[in-house]
């Protein structure tokens, strides 16, 4: 068991405890490098999409996790990504490396026109209007035809920085290391804003809107910047998701990703930047895992699961319940559980994270 | 004339609506949660119905079919708070939200599994039956739903307003320990609330199932309902048939006069200004904590 000696307030906001929390990440780090060298490119692929779903995690995990606002639509904010990012490449003619940052501009641009005149909605509220901004959005994506290429949907170019060409058939290790630069920008930026005075307000305004009050954080202004944040790296997100499935149309960013992706950060635990990795992987493996297991049922019991479309959505929902029901902390809850059991080893007790019992009050009648 | 018959159908569709809302704003009035499952617990409802009466699965008399699914939803939406809400009481309404969303998603693959993706139509002896009113054709059916509605938002107003259950279950909904105390067994209350709401999603379904037709992803349009019953004010039950009429009614009338592409946005473009202008809806009964 470690015990950390602070000599300074400063340490409790260090980005790492110590120095070997720091290596685990450097190491971390060091093998999600040399990972091409390892694995095929299809695998490779996979990976990288669990990068944009994990980036697109935290975008989310901000908002939900952190700022307590509930957001149904955020495949609204990747698709505003996406479409803006080959937009402006391909009618402006602007490099990639200006317009993926232009890019999640706009979406944050979109995310603080919802979060303004919203700013005193509740937790239910909200997510229902982001619901409702989901689908406009998909809907006005077929209207703006022009633009946006309607139902037929449109054409991302190769991304390309320095004359180096980032295809994701030509060069997949390249997009790979770009997509993990940005991952990894996103975190660290992420773990600072955390430990920011910004960071501690969006836990403020989460945990009791009247006591961030009474401390004097500007709530609606507090929400409408976790908004921008948030859409800006989901911006992102989608940006990096256009190019790499180079195809898209309004149908790539439908209702049922807005949910899923709540679901992912949900699966994988709110409230911590590892939840949206957890998540992105449980969403980005479990196609895998569920195509290998077709093959086994054809063969071995002769029930074809192909029978069944929908089969992983139903699969995905049911292992969501199942987390709910016994880890609502989602799978980084049961990580710190199993990681404190074997710090402390023989102290652990079982009721070390047991949930204090709560009564729901109503917010309708005082 | 035609005025009148957009008015009719957009009445009978805006009906349909209002029972799924009127499914959110009773489960809401009576747990606090919202159950974003409504709309695919209507979709099962109406295969259910398909299911008992259509010549092609079971075949049995329209009114015996009836009462049948609705005894199988009452039992459904049992099973439903049994199995997975009661687990969550008391948790946050947004862990019950996902919860349900997830629920939808499940019954919308089950659907899927057991009845196909084609669409179905509800073989009830109203089927292509009108009533000729100088010069206007009115469907059977569209009648039919118009009038059951009516009189399910005037029993469950009643039932809230007048009855003692009704009354607890408000009380519990208010708050949970408060109700506790003064004798109200909150568990059994909940389970009530979703025996009724599994029942109201069961004869949604089977209105939706007379009048048009039913595939598994017929459930999305509970995010219309969610329209409604946030026109409505989320908290009171005329308030949600109401607001489920006005969905209703801009449906067909934008359908007629705005251009093609635009009007299905409406009701999601009302939706997102009742909830920017009166983020607590027209019938509200929300107010302000205050520091």
């Amino acid at each position: 068991m470690r015990v950390i000696f602070k000599t300074s307030y400063d340490n409790d906001i260090n980005l790492f405890k110590d120095r070997i929390h720091f290596f685990q990440y450097v190491f971390l780090l060091g093998f999600a490098l040399v990972l091409p060298f390892f694995v095929n490119d299809y695998y490779l692929g996979e990976v990288a999409l669990v990068l944009i779903w994990a980036i697109a995690g935290m975008g989310l995990m901000l908002l939900v996790g952190h700022s307590g606002q509930v957001s149904l639509g955020h495949a609204a904010f990747m698709a505003i990504g996406a479409y803006s990012v080959v937009i402006l490449q391909n009618r402006l003619g602007l490099p990639f490396i200006i317009s993926l940052p232009l890019a999640g501009l706009f979406s944050s641009f979109l995310g603080i026109l919802i979060a303004i005149p919203t700013a005193k909605l509740h937790g239910i509220y909200l997510a229902i209007l982001t619901l409702a901004v989901s689908i406009l959005v998909e809907d006005i994506i077929v209207l703006a035809d022009p633009l946006t290429g309607g139902v037929n949907g449109i054409f991302a170019p190769d991304i390309e920085i320095l004359s180096i060409n980032f295809n994701r058939y030509g060069n997949i290790d390249g997009l790979y290391w770009l997509i993990l630069f940005v991952t990894v920008v996103f975190i660290v930026g992420y773990k600072n804003i955390l430990r920011s005075p910004l960071g501690r307000a969006f836990s403020a305004v989460r945990d009791s809107e009247v006591s961030a009050l009474a401390m004097g954080i500007n709530i609606a202004r507090t929400r409408t910047l976790a908004f921008a944040i948030s859409c800006f790296i989901t911006g992102i997100a989608g940006a990096l998701f256009g190019h790499f499935v180079t195809v898209f149309n309004y149908e790539t960013f439908n209702v049922v990703l807005s949910i899923n992706l709540l679901l992912m950060i949900v699966i994988g635990g709110l409230g911590s930047i590892h939840g949206a990795f957890f998540g992105a992987m449980v969403i980005g493996f479990l196609p895998i895992i569920i195509s290998f297991f077709r093959d086994q049922f054809l063969n071995d019991i002769g029930i074809n699961l192909m029978n069944f479309p929908g089969i992983e959505t139903g699969i995905f929902s049911l292992i969501l319940i199942l987390f709910i029901l016994f880890e609502p902390f989602g799978i980084y809850g049961r990580w710190l559980k199993i990681r404190t059991y074997f710090q402390l080893f023989p102290l652990y007790r079982k009721d070390m994270f047991k949930r204090q019992k709560s009564y729901l009050k109503t917010e309708r009648v005082r | 004339m035609e005025l009148f018959q957009l008015l009719l159908s957009g009445l009978a569709s805006g009906c349909v609506y209002g029972l799924i809302a009127l499914g959110f704003v009773l489960i809401y009035k009576a747990t606090e949660a919202i159950n974003f499952a409504q709309g695919d617990m209507m979709m099962f409802g109406a295969f259910v119905t398909i299911w008992l009466t259509n010549s092609g699965y079971n075949n049995l008399p329209f009114f015996f079919s009836v009462p049948l699914m609705i005894l199988i939803m009452g039992a459904f939406g049992f099973l439903i708070e049994r199995i997975f809400l009661r687990q969550v009481i008391g948790q946050s309404q947004i862990a019950i939200a996902i919860l349900t969303i997830a629920l939808g998603f499940i019954l919308r693959f089950l659907a899927g599994a057991i009845w196909g993706h084609e669409p179905h139509f509800l073989e009830s002896p109203m089927v292509g039956k009108n009533i000729y009113l100088n010069g206007a054709v009115l469907g059977l059916a569209e009648i039919f739903v118009i009038f059951v509605t009516i009189l399910l938002t005037c029993l469950l107003y009643f039932f809230f307003a007048k009855t003692k259950l009704g009354i607890a279950m408000v009380a519990a909904s208010q708050n949970q320990l408060a109700a506790f105390y003064v004798g109200i067994p909150v568990k059994r209350v909940q389970s009530l609330t979703w025996v009724i709401a599994g029942i109201l999603a069961g004869i949604a379904g089977m209105l939706f199932s007379a009048k048009g037709s039913v595939d598994p992803i017929t459930g999305l349009l509970g995010i219309k309902a969610f329209a409604a019953a946030v026109i409505g004010g989320f908290g009171s039950l005329p308030g949600a048939l109401i607001g489920g009429l006005i969905i209703g009614l801009i449906e067909p009338f934008s359908g007629r006069y705005l251009p093609s592409g635009f009007s299905h946005l409406v009701p999601y473009i009302v939706l997102v200004l009742v909830l920017i202008l009166r983020p607590h809806g027209l019938f509200s009964q929300i107010s302000h904590k205050k520091v």
